[in-house]
């Protein structure tokens, strides 16, 4: 049995299996950000019923409900502050605003952070966290997909800029085959779970069951899709650290 | 005796009833022709609007996946290089194609083209008819979301026309995945979906059979998607279906893809990037400009410093 409060003290980490558990986005942004120095980007930002989409629930209240239960406006904060004395550009998505499901609002966002970035060449950090695409959103949803890439591609090909993606229990879907997996740098927590497809997916396509560990970021990494596992307490440092190294170049010739 | 009059009448009835059954199609309707086992892949298209075709193969890395036809041909004497999801006309194919269902070496193999494509001057057509990306063991050990993402990406800086015609199935991202284009078209009957209606009902309505809600109230047709601005133009199909008459609707795309890029040939490179860009930036729809009620901004981090005009913040 695992505290609730005891956990937390502990980041969300159990002490026993150094499983990470799910994190908000308040309490990763809190320790990240130097005090005194957090602005948010778009803090009123939040999701149309752009298709008057209902099924056992009318979108519209799905959305009412979840800002009443998360207290937060949409799935991802985003906003730019200093972390250990160098200004960056942080995303950070929120697994529990209907599953960290990626609409308009969340795509509008993380856009606008990153061309944000882009103006005033900050490193970005996106911290991924979610479900997928949001199906109420339908195939406005999965062009989020191409928004962002195509801001990536203005920010990291042509401007070279840096931009680290931080994959979270659970990273899946639409995230994952879009901004999750173009970081310059690509770090996992520790039994993180990334996947494109999920689980019971697979095993439905292929009639059996998929190897216990499969998607876990420890996976993950042995086949080479990752840079670093970094357990969530050493992140802020680790950040820090490759910021470090990638602004001491000594032949930067745009 | 003379039926003749009788046989022209009903003929005539016959026709009028066609044109009726097959000039509203549902949404459900529609998705059915999409998926329809005749409906003519992207080989025949190709085999109907291209004067010279070469099939070029392999992603240089280990493999060649069935399931992505790549080449280079000629329509009315211009070059381009052709990427599109192949299904299988029968069974047999099917399982050679794999359904049409790439794995990740098809998006890389795809990526070659596309740059092999830049490299010459191919402007480059996309045909897009899956039911997703292969979702298997294999696939997501070599990075599927990695492959996908990657070209969501790179084609965001390809120097070359792009177009992308939905000719069956658009299965999320593994549609996605050769769809980032200057002008995106679909055939009438085409589909275009962030999730299949038979997913979508699982999940959402927790049940396979609320698929033809799903379908609805998705939005995945093309006329739809014209409307909510994604794509660019609607492709007519012969009445019935692009399957009742393959050569009339190979004519119809040919003549929609050729005056799309008799446009696009017009724009310098950067120009035609910017053009791109802003295709797809303007998607989605929010909600602003409204201070929300502090109940529902309650667990975001309060602001603490300020920006000072257009200067970041300074440290204290």
């Amino acid at each position: 049995m695992l505290h609730i409060k005891f956990s937390k003290q502990n980041k969300s980490v159990c002490e026993e299996c150094g499983n990470h558990l799910s994190m908000d986005s308040m309490e990763r942004i809190k320790p990240s950000i130097d005090p005194n120095t957090w602005i948010p980007l778009d803090e009123d930002t939040n999701s149309k019923d752009v298709l008057s989409f209902c099924d056992e629930e009318s979108y519209e209240n799905r959305l009412i409900r979840s800002q009443e239960k998360t207290g937060l406006p949409e799935a991802v904060q985003t906003g730019i502050g200093y972390s250990n004395g160098t200004l960056i550009a942080p995303g950070v998505m929120d697994f529990q605003f209907m599953g960290g499901s990626m609409g308009s609002a969340v795509g509008e966002k993380i856009t606008r952070l990153i061309e944000y970035a882009t103006q005033k060449l900050l490193p970005l950090v996106l911290v991924c966290a979610s479900g997928g695409a949001r199906m109420q959103e339908g195939t406005v949803s999965l062009m989020q997909m191409a928004k962002i890439s195509s801001a990536l591609h203005y920010y990291q090909v042509q401007k070279k800029l840096l931009y680290i993606s931080i994959l979270t229990y659970p990273t899946t879907g639409g995230v994952t085959a879009s901004f999750g997996m173009l970081g310059d740098i690509i770090i996992a927590e520790s039994k993180a779970y990334i996947a494109f497809a999920s689980k019971r997916v697979i095993e439905e396509t292929l009639g059996q069951k998929v190897p216990d560990g499969f998607q876990l970021a420890e996976a993950l990494f042995e086949n080479g899709l990752l840079d670093l596992i970094v357990p969530r307490i050493l992140i802020k440092g680790v950040l820090s650290e490759i910021s470090d190294l990638y602004s001491s170049v000594p032949y930067r010739k745009n | 005796m003379d039926f003749s009059e009788q046989v022209n009448e009903l003929q005539r009835k016959y026709d009028e009833m066609r044109k009726e059954l097959y000039g509203q199609l549902s949404p459900v309707q529609r998705l059915s022709v999409a998926r329809h086992p005749h409906r003519p892949t992207f080989l025949e298209h190709i085999l109907n609007i291209t004067d010279k075709w070469l099939e070029l193969h392999g992603d240089r890395a280990g493999c060649d996946d069935p399931a992505i036809v790549t080449g280079i041909g000629t329509i009315d004497g211009m070059s381009f290089m052709f990427i599109g999801h192949q299904k299988g006309r029968n069974t047999k194919e099917n399982i050679y194609r794999n359904f049409a269902m790439p794995g990740p070496e098809g998006y890389r193999k795809a990526l070659r083209m596309m740059r092999h494509a830049e490299h010459h001057g191919f402007p480059i057509l996309t045909f897009v008819d899956t039911p997703g990306a292969y979702a298997g063991l294999h696939a997501e050990e070599h990075g599927q979301g990695e492959a996908i993402a990657k070209n969501l990406r790179e084609m965001f800086g390809l120097r070359v026309p792009i177009i992308t015609t939905v000719i069956g199935e658009g299965g999320s991202g593994g549609a996605l995945g050769i769809g980032c284009c200057d002008k995106m078209l679909m055939l009438e009957n085409s589909v275009y979906f962030v999730a299949s209606p038979e997913a979508c009902a699982a999940i959402l309505w927790r049940t396979a059979d609320a698929a033809p809600k799903a379908t609805e109230a998705m939005k995945i047709t093309a006329h739809e998607l014209v409307e909510l601005d994604v794509v660019d133009e609607v492709v007519k199909e012969p009445l019935g279906g692009a399957h009742g008459d393959p050569y009339s609707a190979s004519q119809n795309l040919k003549e929609a893809i050729m005056r799309h890029m008799k446009d696009l040939l017009k724009l310098d490179p950067d120009s035609l990037l910017k053009h791109r860009k802003a295709k797809f930036r303007k998607i989605g729809a929010v909600q602003e400009g409204v201070k929300l009620d502090p109940r529902f901004k309650r667990k975001m981090k309060p602001r603490d410093a300020h920006l000072d005009g257009e200067q970041p913040p300074q440290m204290t």
